[in-house]
């Protein structure tokens, strides 16, 4: 068992003691147990999965941050992070089809990257959704 | 002598003035607590973000980031983070002359404005100096959109080379009765230096440039957003004076033109009674 928090700029998003973590690391994913050696990582756009002192699994979809770890506690900083029951299904395939079509329209490397990003998100909303809904 | 007819119109109207200014009051009230709430929850995370940028300042000897680049200053920006609405006693008067007083400096030729809030467009926009960008329609609300909007704008300016310097201009809530509007630097940034050092062997992953890399844009963010909190907590602390003074007024307005009214309407008796004695005595005599 170790403390967990994630936290937004706007807010703190949940902070109790945790089983285990499974982080999008930027390496690849990366999963935390107790007594994890010291570690700060950036973290991708995916899913953050957590197992809570019930034993009951939590799901969140992140657009990427970092996570630091030091003495069984676990920050993750997130640029945005929803829970699997937060995420809005229509709204992220609307996301999708913009960003597809930004895609095909735009030609600066900016906003290129930009569309990538955006679509990767979706995409992971709606990933996450089909998966454990 | 105004009539006690007049004196009862213009009761009846710094009433509802002070309804209003009251009601005005604790809608600033709520979002002055709402402001500094936001403050509150957002600080775990700046707090955060500068202990990771500490651990990997110390851990790698050299940290670089275009971020950190200082160089011969062509052109400075200027942020300056005003409201959208009134009715905030001298908020937004402060802070312009402030501006002001910066933007007639010797050697304050080179400095281009980027503008937060409809109160500063108003201004600067019949003035002579450049402006570069307005944002408003925050309408006293703290908003992570807008704050990313300007951030990337700014490190675009900074990175691109169009702006060698970007500061702050903003007021800073001390406690409800303090205010002050202060310079803060933001572009270049100073690399957080600590004397603590690397307190723990961490493990970085990808590597230590890497995660610097990322987490500069995210660290820029916080201090565009931190600055907006403490403009908006000021607004609506300045406002809620303002409007406290204001009903206050009104309520003592209120008072004298009651007194105002009561005398009018004895004098008018004593001269109807007069009038009627006179009248009668005339008769009799």
């Amino acid at each position: 068992m170790f403390k967990l928090s994630i936290v937004s700029p706007e807010r703190t998003l949940f902070e109790d003691n945790v089983e285990s973590l499974i982080v999008p690391g930027g390496d690849g994913y990366l999963g935390i147990l107790s007594h994890h050696a010291p570690l700060i990582s950036t973290l991708k756009v995916g899913e953050i999965a957590f197992r809570d002192t019930d034993k009951k699994e939590i799901f969140m979809a992140t657009s990427g941050g970092f996570i630091e770890v030091s003495d069984n506690v676990v920050s993750i900083l997130v640029d945005t992070a929803e829970f699997l029951d937060e995420i809005d299904l229509s709204r992220a395939e609307d996301e999708l089809h913009r960003a597809e079509e930004l895609l095909n329209l735009t030609v600066t490397d900016v906003d290129h990257d930009r569309a990538i990003h955006s679509r990767e998100k979706a995409r992971n909303r709606i990933n996450l959704i089909k998966k454990y809904k | 002598m105004p009539t006690p007819r007049d004196i009862r119109k213009r009761i009846r109207a710094v009433v509802s003035t002070s309804q209003i200014t009251r009601a005005m009051r604790m809608v600033a009230a709520a979002r002055l607590r709402k402001a500094q709430q936001m403050v509150e929850q957002s600080r775990p995370y700046s707090e955060k973000m500068r202990l990771i940028l500490e651990q990997i300042s110390s851990a790698s000897a050299e940290v670089e980031h275009p971020f950190f680049q200082q160089r011969e200053v062509k052109v400075r920006v200027l942020v300056v983070f005003t409201s959208d609405r009134g009715m905030c006693g001298s908020f937004n008067t402060n802070i312009v002359r402030q501006a002001v007083r910066l933007l007639k400096e010797p050697g304050a030729e080179n400095i281009k404005l980027v503008l937060v809030g409809k109160k500063g467009e108003d201004f600067f926009r019949r003035q002579s100096w450049p402006i570069l960008k307005v944002y408003k329609g925050l309408q006293g609300r703290m908003n992570l959109e807008v704050v990313r909007d300007l951030t990337d704008y700014l490190i675009n300016l900074f990175v691109s080379g169009e702006a060698d310097h970007i500061q702050m201009l903003y007021t800073r809530f001390k406690s409800m009765v303090s205010y002050k509007v202060g310079v803060a630097d933001f572009l270049p940034i100073n690399p957080p230096k600590t004397d603590r050092g690397a307190t723990r062997q961490y493990i970085f992953e990808p590597d230590p440039k890497e995660i610097f890399g990322a987490l500069m844009p995210a660290y820029a963010l916080t201090i565009i957003q931190m600055a907006l909190a403490d403009s908006l907590a000021s607004e609506h602390g300045t406002r809620m004076i303002a409007m406290s003074l204001a009903t206050r007024n009104a309520e003592e307005m209120v008072d004298t033109l009651t007194l105002q009214y009561n005398k009018a309407r004895q004098g008018a008796i004593t001269k109807e009674l007069l009038e009627v004695v006179s009248g009668s005595e005339a008769l009799r005599g």
